[in-house]
Order: structure tokens, then sequence, then C-alpha cells
């Protein structure tokens, strides 16, 4: 089954199982990772389920639509060379994606 | 504190809020989240829009899964509709279901919501004449969809809107209907407006302005017209979006003041003192910095439903919480994301920045030399930078931001050096 690992701010660290379809923020959100606000659920116009993707796993995810490149200039944490909005990236089989929550969202 | 704790009445974005934001507060006596749907706590934004079109399932909608539900010692209770709550002073109380069940409650929280305003006219009862607001709303309008060639949209707003550009693009004949001279009058600047008339009418929408709906016109008691200015359209299925009316008739019952909303003070907190009122249903003081004082005002936004459930949650654990941010509001319209940061009401000059690509728009709002507000279509960068500008209370000079080459970051960040001693 695909792993999403979520570190906090702080270092903690939670994996959870994903299920293949959904976006890493929906994981995030069902599961109650604090760190994930999604205010929009998903339409991309929030800005606010900024995640900064591991370096090693960054350039192995589709590249990201210019929206949500323009979205990342907004984000409550500023951007660094591998953020993404996490409802933008879908999970898919055998992924073991590792991401980095920002200290906040809003 | 006693032993039922607090009692949220209405699943819906606000009470889900509140629930999560009491529990992180660390509210430690028991949770329970009523709604009268049979479904699970669920989102509603998208119900107007990619779930109309099928490109998400039911179960994206869901907002926790149960495991979070229980890992946080949330009780969450589907299909009870509560017809009747009494109070005792302190705030406890007991609210019974249409079933005859009896909730009890140490602190209760309405988080009722709106209803889809009925449209008055001859023929409104028809087969057919459909409206959207909730689930069963938006499955009903898919089952539906699927035999119709021909759509009337009575309503030019935000659901009117995203439904018929939704609709369009699945195919269907669209007409949609406006009483207004203009898309969207309260919500949007005229230059937004006539964007959106422009872009929609492009893509082949049907829309007519200044239309007063006479009667819907049936055969068998099915829709088959919509009879406007004298001309009858025809119509398979009719879709009604004229805006919400508060479900206030609780709170009337309980005593509490209610005026367009449930009347609450800063903290969500209604007229008797503890009864908290959060989301579509609330009346507030205009939490905009800036406002005028005495300024009342009600959202219907997922945002403003977030913000102010944690307002909520903070009082109800006897703090005094500030409302965070700025309002915005989002409408997805077919090719068009529309994003508006901040309320333009109010505003005496706009500049309107015009980007070469006709699907890009964007205009910002000025009261005096003070930025309050933009509208943005397909132009996050610009929403992000005045969103930033009005969360930082600086302005974008007016005569700087005409040029849609220059970033709107760019002069933010000119714009915020100067007052950072005064911010401290």
């Amino acid at each position: 089954m695909p792993k999403i690992t979520f570190a906090d701010a702080d270092g903690d660290t939670r994996t959870i199982e994903a299920n293949v379809g959904d976006s890493v923020m929906e994981t995030a959100v069902r599961n109650g990772i604090g760190g994930v606000v999604a205010e929009c659920g998903g339409s991309l116009s929030c800005a606010t389920c900024h995640v900064i993707v591991d370096e090693h796993d960054f350039a192995s995810l589709p590249p990201m639509e210019e929206m949500e490149d323009e979205m990342l200039w907004g984000t409550a944490v500023d951007r660094t060379g591998t953020s993404r909005l996490s409802c933008q990236i879908r999970v898919t089989e055998d992924m073991d994606l590792r991401v980095t929550l920002p200290e906040t969202q809003v | 504190m006693g032993e039922n704790g607090l009692l949220i009445v209405g699943s819906s974005q606000a009470g889900v809020q509140l629930a999560v934001s009491s529990r992180a507060l660390g509210y430690a006596g028991p949770v329970t989240l009523l709604g009268d749907e049979n479904h699970r706590p669920y989102q509603r934004p998208a119900l107007s829009k990619d779930f109309l079109q099928d490109k998400i399932t039911k179960e994206s909608l869901i907002f926790r899964s149960q495991e979070f539900w229980d890992e946080h010692r949330i009780t969450v209770v589907k299909g009870e509709r509560i017809e009747k709550i009494v109070t005792a002073p302190d705030g406890a109380g007991t609210a019974w279901s249409a079933s005859g069940r009896a909730f009890p409650f140490d602190r209760l929280a309405l988080t009722v919501g709106a209803r889809a305003r009925r449209l008055d006219v001859p023929g409104a009862g028809l087969d057919g004449v459909l409206y959207l607001r909730n689930a069963d709303d938006a499955l009903e309008l898919k089952a539906r969809t699927a035999g119709a060639e021909r759509v009337v949209v009575i309503g030019g707003g935000f659901i009117g809107i995203e439904a018929a550009a939704g609709l369009h693009a699945l195919g269907k004949r669209v007409t949609l209907l406006e009483f207004a001279d203009r898309l969207v009058a309260r919500a949007v600047g005229t230059e937004t407006s006539r964007f959106l008339l422009d872009h929609h009418r492009r893509a082949g929408i049907d829309i007519r302005l200044g239309s007063a709906v006479d009667e819907i016109v049936g055969h068998d008691g099915k829709v088959r017209a919509v009879r406007a200015g004298g001309e009858e359209i025809a119509a398979d299925i009719v879709l009604v979006g004229v805006g919400v009316i508060p479900n206030t008739e609780l709170a009337e019952e309980m005593g509490l003041r209610c005026d367009n909303g449930i009347v609450v003070d800063h903290h969500a907190v209604a007229s008797d003192g503890t009864t908290l009122a959060v989301g579509d249903c609330a009346n507030l003081p205009n939490p905009v910095p800036g406002s005028c004082a005495g300024e009342r005002v009600r959202f219907e936004s997922v945002n403003h439903a977030i913000e102010q459930a944690k307002v909520a949650a903070h009082a109800l654990l006897g703090r005094q919480e500030e409302y965070g941010g700025i309002p915005w509001f989002w409408s997805n319209q077919g090719d068009l994301k529309l994003q508006i940061a901040g309320l333009s009401s109010g505003y005496d000059r706009t500049v309107v920045r015009s980007p070469a690509d006709p699907l890009k728009h964007s205009v910002l709002y000025y009261r005096g030399d003070r930025l309050i507000a933009a509208d943005c279509v397909n132009v996050p960068l610009d929403f992000m930078a005045v969103k930033q500008a009005l969360t930082r209370r600086v302005t974008l000079p007016p005569d700087a931001v005409a040029d849609p080459a220059v970033p709107l970051r760019s002069l933010l960040a000119e714009a915020a050096a100067p007052h950072e001693g005064n911010l401290s």
C-alpha cells in the first residue's frame, strides 16, 4: 500500500497508509494531520495545504501546473525549492512519499 | 463542567470546525456533532462544481474518517432533525429531535446554516424544478441531468453560474435568467460582472439579464418551459439559485435575538450569553479591520465558517480570541477560477489590471487611497498578493497597480517596508 510520511515543524512524524487516487491533502485531512488545513477542500484556491517535499522524492512527482506554482507564492510560510500544494499530489501505486509541514498554513 | 458536554447542531463546515477546534484547544467534555442529513459530514463547495461534473466522487467530499472522530472522542450523529431546544440560564439544556430522541448538553452551538430560497411564481412546485444546497439536491440534479437536454437556470449568482457552466460543459443547452442588470451583483463589482458575462456568453451559455420569471410552465405536472418577459424558454429541468435564507427558527423559539441570522457578538456568542452560533446562520459584527463600528454582516463562505468556529471554540473555553484573517471567497466557473479577497462594499474607486490573456482579469477596490478588496480571475498571484496586503494592513498604490506587467508581490514588498516600525 502507498505510504505518506508527514513530519511536522517540530520533527515529529506520522506515517499513513494512503489510497491510490486520493490526494496527499485528502490523506492528511481525513486522518487528522493538523498541519494541513485545506480550507478550499482541494480546489486549488487557498494555498493552505502547503507541504515541503523531501528532496529525493520531489523529482519523482509529476511537475506542477502554472496555477499551483502561482498559488505557492501566497503560502503563509515562504515556499522552498521543493514546496508543493498537497491537494495537487495524487497518491500512486507504490508511493512512499515524505513531506514536511510548514509551521503554519494561515 | 457537567457530563453532557458540547452539542453542536448542524454537521456543517462550521460544525465540523468547531468540533475539531474545541478538541484541539483542550475541551475535555463530550462533543456531539449532530446533522439532519443521512450523510457523514461533507464539504459543500464542490457540489455545484466538480461533483456536478462527475470529476470527483462522493467519498472525496467527506471531511474526516470515522477513525478520526473516534480518536478525538467526537460523536457524529446523522439523520436527526432537531425540533425543539430548551435551555436553562446557565446555558445547559436539552434538544429534542423529530424522531423523539433527547440530546442533553452543557453548552449548545448552532451551526445550522442556511437553506435555498424558494422561487415564488406559479408552477414553482412542478416536478423538475430543482435547487442546489445539499448533497441530496446535488444527487438529484445529477440524476435528472442525465436525461435532460435543455436546462434553464434561474439566478445569476455563484451557484447559478457555477452550475450553468458545469451543465454546459456536460453538453446541455443552458439558458441563465438573472433578474438584475448584471451577474453576481451582490459579491463583485461591475467590471467583474461584465467580464463573467462576456466569457460565459462566448462559451455558449445563453445569459439574459433583467429577466423576470413570470411562470414555470408544466405539462402533466412536469416542467416544460419557463416564461419570462412574455417569452417561453423550453426546459427539461429548471435549476433555481436565488440565494439562501439563514435557518434561525430554532434560535427564535429559544428567544435568541435574530436579524438576518442569529445575532452574535465578536466571540460568536448569541444574545443569551452562552449559546454559540457559527457560520452561514450567524450575524456578526463586521470583523474586517477598519470597518465601521456597529456594522454587522452575515457571511456565506467556507473561510468564515472556519475562522468564526475557531473564535467560538475559544469562547467555549472561556477565552476571547480575535477573528483571524480577512474574508475571502472562491468560485470555479468552467474555465474560470474567481478568487475574491476582502469585502468590496463601500468602494469608491477601482483599478483594473488587464492582462493580455482574455481568460484573466483582476480588479482592485479602494476606499479613498486604501485597498479594501480584489476580484481575480485566473490570476492567483494577484489574489495572493492582495490577500497578504490586507492581512498586513498595507495598501498597494492605486497608480502603480494598473500596470499588469508589474507583479503585485513586488509592490507588496515595497509597501510593507516603511510601515514595519509602526506595526511592531
